[in-house]
């Protein structure tokens, strides 16, 4: 069930009715319900995966859980007649013994994942190669990707670490667990929840809450107009383009980064805007994902804002992990005594971020492009963290133009171009195809033909192009306003002003909202990419 | 807590580590000094800090991260 359908919008308000009507005690499990039979329109078949993913973070939470006790029950029982060093040992060996059991866990759910979303990636790779020595190659597998399983593997699994590490306690009923890991608003795109944040939320009773419910509407219908007005409107000018690149060189790919980052900003925060905000109505609070990212100063910063769960999945588990493993804390001391400390750091840093970033473009999808997207952002991060010196000594040098509002804006430019060239790998989907892109673009071919006209052959007329401009304008308005504070907490004192607002965006989701427009209007980018 | 001071001056000198509050929050320390803290951390004092310990609360100010070495110290 897509969210821009209406079935799924006849979907919330039954959940709604159902969720406040069920007696408080067993909300939760109107909630599971609701999301089963949300998970059901993906595919029956799709059932197998998500319910192995849950049975099996129960067994292996709970076999962690008990050798947890078994380690503070023992050192509990010996902490006077053992030393601190035994005492120690003890407890490496118990934590290596229980990481013994993660590993378990973590092979087979990514296994699982790694099989059915990166074989055909793989066998195509290895078909590449095979070519070369003109020996017979492999089919490629055709597996079905299960809704959302990028999204709830790693959920559930950065739950399982957890628990490894203590910091949460496993849930010992296995239908709450279920709801965690498939609770139905957050299945097809994030955010990446925390069991810490979430698990606790989704089983506790909530009385129905005017306020509470009308603001979750109000975030949901600010999803639909940043996603049916904005970007399901530009992604038809993105389409013409990327139907026959080649034709659209030089101008237009700028034309094309400006468009993309437009619609993925509007797709992507729309599609979380609309899942928090169901969240939200039922009294459910969910990690935010976005912090006006397009303000950034520096792409080390974009990425804190943007996507936010999901950096600082990468950045918890695996990031920190890597840079302090044993292998990398030795080569650190080693280089250390040779190249001085900061080298060393660098060093270890370095790797560990070249690891990550490689597996966030992996993640993002089974293809080269991605890969080569993670590597640029990697890149970028790791020059611009070499230059830190440079920039802090040039900071020094012009204090007045540094501290100044242009310099600011500037970089913010910078940032959000940078960000947008690097992202077009995404439309393109061809590494070699993209490079020569972007190469056109310094010969700015066709910038005449461009604004001679040809921007309005691309599938879009003045009127659709004046439309997207005013929607971008609210929306850089609301965010700006927001800086301040919540806007709707604003505006609830003010409930003709509220309303007039609020209606004035239904009706502008009503009119301006690009349906029917021969194509799918209604997939979401991320929900679509990481099915 | 002198030698740890002492660690946290050498990457920021301009820094006044024993008042500051928000290392983290403020971004005086990044993940390039949190892994030669950790490195630094492990010689020094023998303690081996692990990737679910490094959280803002721990390392937002000296004081902070001296009670988590004393704390994984006497776990």
């Amino acid at each position: 069930m897509l969210f821009a359908s209406y079935g799924f919008i006849a979907f919330i308000a039954v959940m709604l009715a159902a969720y406040y009507l069920t007696p408080a005690r067993w909300q939760w499990i109107t909630l599971l319900v609701g999301s089963y039979v949300f998970y059901a329109f993906a595919g029956l078949e799709c059932f197998v995966f998500i319910l192995f993913t849950t049975v099996s973070a129960y067994i292996i939470s709970r076999l962690i859980e008990r050798e947890i006790k078994k380690e503070n029950d023992y050192v509990a029982a010996n902490r006077d007649t053992i030393s601190k060093e035994e005492r120690k040992a003890y407890r490496a060996r118990a934590k290596k013994k229980r990481f013994h059991i993660l590993l378990w866990g973590l092979f087979l759910n990514f296994g699982v994942l790694a099989v059915l979303k990166y074989s055909a990636f793989a066998v195509s790779n290895v078909n590449s190669i095979i070519a070369l020595f003109g020996a017979k190659t492999l089919s490629l597998p055709s597996l079905i990707v299960p809704m959302g399983i990028s999204f709830y593997t790693f959920q559930t699994m950065g739950y399982l670490i957890d628990v490894y590490r203590a910091k949460v306690t496993p849930e010992r009923n296995p239908a709450k667990l279920a709801l965690f890991v498939s609770f139905f608003p957050q299945l097809v795109q994030g955010p990446i929840s925390r069991f810490s944040e979430l698990g606790a939320q989704l089983t506790a009773p909530h009385r129905f809450n005017a306020k509470t419910v009308s603001f979750g509407l109000q975030r949901v219908l600010w999803g639909y107009f940043k996603k049916l007005v904005i970007a399901d409107r530009v992604v038809i000018a993105i389409k013409t383009m990327l139907d026959s690149p080649e034709e659209y060189r030089g101008a237009y790919v700028l034309l094309l980064i400006l468009l993309y980052s437009i619609q993925i900003y509007a797709d992507f925060t729309g599609g979380i805007d609309i899942t928090v905000g169901v969240a939200e109505a039922m009294g459910i609070k969910l990690a935010e994902n976005f912090d006006r990212p397009f303000s950034s100063k520096s792409t080390k910063e974009y990425w804190r804002r943007w996507h936010i769960t999901m950096g600082s999945w990468f950045r918890d588990y695996i990031f920190m992990p890597i840079s302090v493993t044993r292998p990398m804390m030795k080569l650190n001391k080693a280089m250390a005594g040779k190249f001085g400390r900061v080298a060393a750091s660098k060093t270890v840093a370095y790797i560990a971020t070249t690891v990550t970033w490689f597996v966030t473009g992996l993640w993002h999808g089974a293809a080269w492009n991605f890969i080569v997207w993670g590597l640029l952002n990697c890149l970028v991060i790791m020059i611009s963290e070499a230059l830190e010196p440079t920039y802090k000594k040039f900071h020094q040098r012009f204090p007045r133009l540094t501290e100044s509002k242009a310099y600011s804006k500037f970089m913010s430019v910078r940032t959000f171009m940078l960000m947008g060239v690097i992202r077009s790998l995404d439309c393109y989907g061809n590494v070699g195809l993209t490079f020569a892109l972007w190469g056109s673009m310094f010969t700015l071919g066709g910038l005449g033909e461009l604004l001679s006209g040809g921007i309005f052959e691309l599938g879009l007329a003045a009127k659709d192009f004046i439309i997207v401009l005013v929607a971008v304008l609210v929306v850089y308005a609301v965010s700006v306003a927001s800086v301040k504070g919540s806007v709707r907490e604003r505006l609830y004192g003010r409930p003709v002003l509220s309303a007039c607002l609020f209606g004035a965006l239904l009706i502008a989701v009503i009119m301006f909202g690009a349906y029917g427009v021969g194509y799918d209007a209604s997939q979401f980018i991320y929900g679509d990419r990481f099915r | 807590m002198e030698k740890l001071i002492e660690m946290l001056t050498e990457l920021h000198p301009d820094v006044d580590f024993a008042t500051a509050e928000d290392l983290i929050d403020d971004g005086v320390l990044d993940s390039l000094d949190i892994v030669s803290l950790v490195s630094q951390i492990d010689s020094e004092f023998g303690v081996t800090i692990p990737a679910e310990e490094i959280i803002p609360e721990n390392f937002n100010s000296a004081e902070a991260l001296f009670a988590l070495i004393t704390r994984l110290d006497e776990e």
